[in-house]
């Protein structure tokens, strides 16, 4: 591998929606300070991979190792009291929320001393932790008091992003971050995601962009039709390699690979 | 690479600051500002037409107007910000009215269980109808709807064969008809404006702390001096006439209450979210049901609290009570102020403001001795404009919302 320790390991995962087999026997890794690039065709089984690791979907068959120890994930909290968090395509954020509330949602700071009894909020703190956060990730927001339904594509890729790192959670998995946005936006998540990689996290990117991928993957593992159909090291392989892989055009990397 | 938030020059941040006060005026986070200029319009062109309206008795008589009506938007804004709408307030305000009254009167209990038990009815109402609203996810405009007529229904059959039943009861009575001395009045202000210095500097002190750069002292001295002056002159009004109002005290108690529990506590941080983004607030771990059944029980709270208070305004409760335009008018008050019926933008303070509006012009329109057909067009007409005001804010926050 490109990186440190295995963090998250899948084997042999299967699941299944009536007919349809969504997964058929992936493994899948990603380790500390490791960017792993998911991608695939249309139906080819990312979103179900990344919701059956999320704890959306408990799988059918197969076994999930986070750090070493065999786990099961079969909600959403066990993913993240794991340390695995989601950032989904499309955002989950209170248009009508400032930069902070959004940040702390669900994960409020309550004030100590007699307000505790109300549940008071303590927005101080809040914001300083907030503030703490997004300058760690170099973040652009012009107010961490701005609204976020004001803020740009790519900001509210950032706040997402730190929200999810609320937690300190040692697994990061982005659905589509750069999905909808612009050049220059899209160059901010790419360099946010280098620096959740620079933290030693491990960090799933899901894409349709292979250049994107590239930019930012160390190891690019390609799903088909639910299969493992490649397992690339990013600098050792070509746009043409991973396209192949996905299409089924012959030619692919991995175990797994459709014969 | 990127500059950061913190990296950035002072000269930058104010900018920032004030370009987005002139945003939040444009978009309708202001609205408030411009009620407030509208009821100063409103008062001068009342004033100009009946020297009556701005003595001091009916101003007075203005506040305890208001009273049942506000309380009942306070419940109201709490809906709205869910995105949802209570059309049962006014049926429940005179249910609420009706039990206290047969409880105290007919069956002779102490005037404090009676309130209690009144307002109770209240809260398991709301209760229910938001259980109703989230378990079968039924529109909450159906529940409440059904709700109406139901409790019209039951208020009909708790007051019985005779319609109507006079209160006597001092302690009932005394909620909407006591007035305070003016030695009571001014220690009253004292405390209103050191309660309001006393939290706006702790929470400058809170800032400070945490090493957050705060607004600075200067605006949070003006909005201390502000409120001083406001609660002096009200003070100095209501003492020239029969003194300040009990009835107003509790509405005053209440607005600051759930203005209090909606801006700074976690519950009133996650109505805003549901009402922001329900999905994404679920996703955050919000038990957004749970709030749901919370916020329409405090609507059924508040409409009985409000019921009740007019209730001993009137000395009686009869069939009508909680009837006609209550209800709208209650709804029409924050929509006016300027909390949004599309959820997640608004203030519990609106209920109080949107109140004083609309009972300005009710009240500005009886001395005129104009008929009822013309206030109810008018309010109509008022409605209708801030709601249109309110979606043409929404139009442009959308519009200049993903850059």
């Amino acid at each position: 591998m490109a990186s440190g320790n295995a963090l998250l390991e899948l084997e042999g995962v299967s699941k299944r929606f009536g007919p349809v087999q969504a997964l058929d026997r992936v493994d899948f890794t990603v380790g500390e300070g490791e960017v792993v690039g998911l991608v695939g065709d249309n139906g080819a089984g990312k979103s179900t991979l990344v919701k059956t690791i999320a704890g959306i979907h408990s799988p059918d068959a197969g076994s999930i190792r986070f750090g070493g120890e065999t786990v099961a994930i079969s909600r959403p909290q066990d993913a993240t009291s794991l340390g695995i968090a989601t950032v989904y395509q499309d955002l989950a954020l209170c248009d009508n929320l400032d930069v902070v509330a959004n940040v702390f949602l669900g994960q409020e700071r309550i004030s100590d001393g007699p307000a505790r009894v109300s549940r008071q909020l303590d927005e101080a703190q809040m914001e300083h932790r907030a503030s703490e956060l997004l300058s760690g990730l170099a973040v652009t927001i012009p107010s961490l008091r701005s609204e976020v339904g004001t803020l740009s594509g790519g900001q509210r890729q950032q706040v997402a992003v730190a929200r999810s790192l609320l937690g300190e959670p040692k697994v990061v998995l982005l659905d589509e971050p750069t999905a909808a946005l612009g050049v220059p936006q899209t160059k901010q998540v790419l360099e946010l995601i280098g620096r959740l990689r620079e933290r030693g996290l491990g960090v799933v990117v899901i894409s349709h962009n292979l250049a994107n991928v590239f930019e930012v993957a160390d190891r690019i593992v390609v799903l088909r039709l639910g299969r493992a159909a490649g397992d690339f090291e990013a600098e050792k392989t070509t746009e043409e390699h991973v396209v192949a892989a996905i299409t089924g055009a012959g030619g692919g990397g991995g175990e797994g690979a459709e014969g | 690479m990127n500059t950061t938030a913190t990296a950035e020059p002072v000269s930058e941040k104010v900018r920032v600051a004030r370009s987005e006060t002139v945003r939040r005026f444009v978009q309708g986070d202001l609205a408030s500002l411009r009620v407030v200029l509208g009821l100063a319009v409103i008062w001068i062109i009342f004033q100009s037409q009946n020297d009556r309206f701005l003595t001091a008795e009916n101003l007075t008589n203005l506040m305890l107007q208001i009273t049942a009506v506000g309380l009942i938007s306070i419940g109201i804004v709490y809906v709205l910000l869910l995105g949802e709408i209570d059309l049962s307030v006014g049926a429940v305000s005179g249910l609420a009215a009706a039990v206290m009254t047969v409880l105290n009167v007919n069956h002779g209990w102490s005037p404090y269980l009676a309130i209690v038990a009144g307002i109770l009815v209240g809260t398991a109402i709301g209760l229910l109808q938001g259980s109703l609203f989230s378990r079968f996810a039924v529109p909450s405009f159906v529940v409440t709807l059904a709700g109406l007529l139901a409790w019209q229904g039951a208020l009909l059959q708790v007051l019985g064969s005779t319609g109507s039943i006079n209160i006597n009861d001092p302690k009932i009575t005394g909620l909407a008809n006591t007035f305070y001395s003016d030695a009571v009045g001014w220690v009253i202000a004292v405390v209103i404006v050191a309660a309001y210095a006393g939290v706006v500097l702790a929470g400058h002190r809170s800032r400070v702390a945490h090493g957050l750069t705060g607004e600075g002292l200067a605006p949070l001295a003006v909005r201390i001096v502000l409120v001083a002056l406001v609660t002096i002159v009200a003070v100095a009004i209501l003492n020239s006439d029969r003194g300040v109002p009990l009835a107003l005290l509790i509405l005053l108690a209440f607005v600051v209450g759930f203005e209090y529990v909606a801006k700074r506590t976690r519950f009133g941080r996650h109505v805003y979210a549901v009402g922001g983004n329900a999905e994404a607030a679920r996703r955050a771990g919000i038990g957004v049901n749970k709030i749901r059944i919370v916020v329409f029980g405090i609507a059924g709270t508040m409409a009985a609290i409000g019921g009740i208070m007019a209730a001993s305004r009137l000395l009686a409760v009869n069939q009508s009570s909680g009837g006609s335009e209550l209800l709208l008018l209650a709804i029409a008050g924050p929509v006016i102020a300027g909390t949004s019926l599309f959820g997640g933008r608004g203030a519990v303070w609106t209920a109080l403001l949107g109140a004083l509006v609309i009972g300005s012009i009710s009240n500005g329109m009886d001395l005129l001795a104009l008929s009822s057909a013309v206030k109810f067009m008018v309010t109509g007409g008022v409605l209708l404009l801030a709601a249109i005001v309110d979606a043409i804010a929404r139009q442009q926050r959308q519009a200049a919302g993903r850059v």
